[in-house]
């Protein structure tokens, strides 16, 4: 019994001085308070140097805090209790948040580098004329071959995948969307189709894909992809860059005929609190020096068109992660479908998984 | 008197089974009712045993419960027995436990690692002459990762049993001129029987649902009720549907554990 007593006060003790030795740190490094801005971001998803940054120009300290899923944020966002000033959703999530009232529209009079977008990233329909969202960066779907397994001729467009030459060699990423996507572009249809003879024309489309299919996995493809686990993958070009940044034989294509194209974007919860550390923070990742910066510390294309000016010639002219325009008039935005409509992708896709 | 204080200590209990044991039930009965509209239906009932789709997954997830079960007594029953016998048994049994203090996924990508092309496993392979087989998203590797992690909680009850066995039967039965299979046979084996049960149903039922492993292990190339429950939890937040899938896994709990349950045994009690 009294081993038992100095065990849980002991336990009491050591919480006690962890809870207090991180509030002192906190304060000492000026997280609580007014100046601060509280921004829940995907992890690893934006230069810390700039952060620091930040704080010297302005004095708002900033607090980032993570998440791993469109979902997952929009859950907590939603359930209320938190002070985020800054979140960062893709397109589908932004029409969602929207719909739901969970966001504060951008106020324009206040933001000075508007101007500095390139236009055609702007008045998307997940949002026309950008009344609640800034842009932070854009991407695609994409194939990504190992030069050392598969040439480049042979995986130029999406259906190239089906060849029989191909048995056992395809990871694809697990996300249903994404995937019925590419079979649709395939079929030469909409990636926002809600016909459910077409989905299930692609449905059959992919089950002619399954045996070529090694797995169907999610974050893990970047660790298979290094460690040539397979020669060729189906993912977004956001992952691909960090595996291309790990494996030099990795290459990333985007079909010309036509793939997804996607956004990340600053939007503001209506629970933010710190308006004026709001507009001092997309006025300042707007700057095209700060947004050249960090699109080069993340690896993501930037919609910022004096930023991209900026980056090095071989980043700005990678047809990989800056595809051509011929290429980018053939990409298109997935619009935010009703649930059923998205229940009916998901059915489709999960009978594949099955067939597979 | 005394009846009060009996009662005072009932509410802990009471309100703990009130709270995390019949209301989530309920919530999850309640809401397997409804379609995403929000409207009251049996609809997601009958989609449910409607679908080929559903049907195929539902016999595919207790086939490979089954499989996994199968191996992990295969396994535990003789590693519970020969511990059993060991000097310092205390000692090797932490031994067996201690994987349990490690993260599942943690243990999941470890063996991604040993089951990789580039891998252990397929090191060893290529150093025997074989040369490197695809081991990683297949039905194998799943089924033996699997049964890798479910192995404590299947030796531990099965120990247990072991220890509060009686070792005079066992004297007796040899004394009466039984041979060691037969004492095996005849005794021991009747008589842990409830150690196997509670360890089959330990295992059985997380099996069943079993998602993070069907997809980092294997690939999707099996699928099971639990990447059906979180898909429609995650991504179509149709949680209706979701919850009509985990009724059924809970019926499926309450058969297993009707057929483990403790009944008489009807024949071979050592008298």
């Amino acid at each position: 019994m009294k081993r038992l007593v100095t065990m849980v006060v002991g336990l009491l003790a050591i919480c006690g001085l962890l809870g207090y030795t991180s509030n002192r740190l906190e304060r000492s490094s000026g997280s609580t308070g007014d100046k601060v801005l509280n921004l829940y971001n995907w992890g690893d998803y934006i230069d810390p140097s700039l952060l620091t940054k930040f704080q010297k120009e302005t004095g708002y300290h900033v607090n980032v805090e993570t998440f791993d899923s469109n979902e997952a944020m929009y859950t907590k966002i939603n359930q209320g209790g938190t002070h985020y000033d800054l979140a960062v959703p893709s397109e589908y999530m932004v029409a969602k948040m929207k719909r739901a009232h969970l966001l504060k529209p951008l106020d324009r009079s206040r933001l000075t580098g508007w101007q500095n977008y390139d236009s055609q990233f702007l008045n998307q329909p997940f949002d026309r004329g950008n009344r609640y969202s800034m842009p932070y960066f854009w991407g695609t779907l994409g194939i990504i071959y190992n030069d050392k397994f598969v040439k480049a001729s042979q995986v130029q467009h999406w259906q190239d995948l089906w060849s029989p030459k191909f048995r056992d060699k395809i990871m694809l990423i697990d996300s249903a969307r994404d995937i019925m996507g590419m079979s649709l572009v395939t079929l030469h249809k909409s990636m926002n189709t809600t016909d459910p003879a077409t989905l299930l024309a692609a449905e059959h489309k992919l089950n002619q894909l399954a045996p070529n299919v090694k797995a169907i996995v999610a974050d893990e493809i970047k660790m298979y992809m290094t460690q040539n686990e397979a020669p060729l993958a189906v993912d977004w070009s956001g992952e691909a860059a960090e595996m291309l940044a790990n494996n030099q034989h990795l290459h990333y294509v985007v079909p010309s005929e036509g793939s997804n194209l996607w956004f990340d974007n600053l939007v503001i919860p209506k629970t933010a609190q710190h308006t004026n550390a709001i507009y001092a923070f997309l006025n300042f990742m707007s700057q095209p020096k700060n947004a050249a910066q960090n699109a080069e510390y993340i690896g993501y294309a930037t919609p910022n068109r004096k930023a991209k000016a900026l980056l090095p010639k071989s980043v700005r002219d990678d047809r990989q992660f800056y595809p051509t325009q011929a290429t980018i008039d053939h990409l298109q935005v997935y619009r935010d479908l009703s649930p059923t409509k998205v229940e009916l992708y998901n059915d489709r896709y999960l009978e594949f998984k099955m067939h597979h | 008197m005394t009846n009060r204080k009996t009662w005072l200590y009932f509410i802990p209990y009471g309100l703990w089974l009130a709270l995390f044991v019949i209301a989530p039930v309920g919530l999850i009965i309640y809401q397997s009712f409804f379609d995403l509209g929000h409207h009251f239906t049996v609809a997601n009932y009958s989609t449910y045993f409607q679908s080929a789709t559903y049907l195929k997954m539902t016999l595919n997830s207790v086939w490979y419960a089954f499989l996994i079960t199968l191996f992990t007594v295969l396994i535990s029953y003789p590693t519970a027995y020969f511990l059993h016998q060991l000097k310092h048994r205390q000692f090797w049994l932490l031994l067996v436990i201690l994987p349990t203090w490690i993260n599942i996924l943690l243990k999941a990508y470890a063996f991604i690692g040993i089951f990789s092309q580039a891998g252990l496993a397929n090191q060893f392979l290529t150093f025997i002459g074989i040369g490197p087989q695809q081991i990683l998203f297949t039905n194998a590797s799943f089924i033996f990762v699997a049964t890798y992690i479910q192995i404590p909680f299947m030796i531990l009850p099965i120990f247990n049993a072991l220890d509060d066995l009686n070792p005079a039967f066992i004297n007796a039965s040899k004394d009466l001129g039984a041979s060691a299979w037969q004492t095996f046979h005849r005794v021991i084996f009747p008589l842990t029987l409830p150690g196997v049960k509670a360890g089959v149903q330990a295992v059985f039922i997380p099996s069943l649902s079993l998602f993070m492993l069907t997809r980092l292990i294997g690939g999707n190339k099996v699928i099971t009720l639990g990447t059906a429950i979180e898909e429609h939890f995650l991504t179509t937040m149709n949680w209706g549907m979701g919850s009509t899938i985990g009724v059924v896994l809970i019926v499926a709990m309450i058969i297993v554990m009707t057929l483990t349950g403790d009944q008489k045994p009807k024949g071979g009690t050592p008298r």
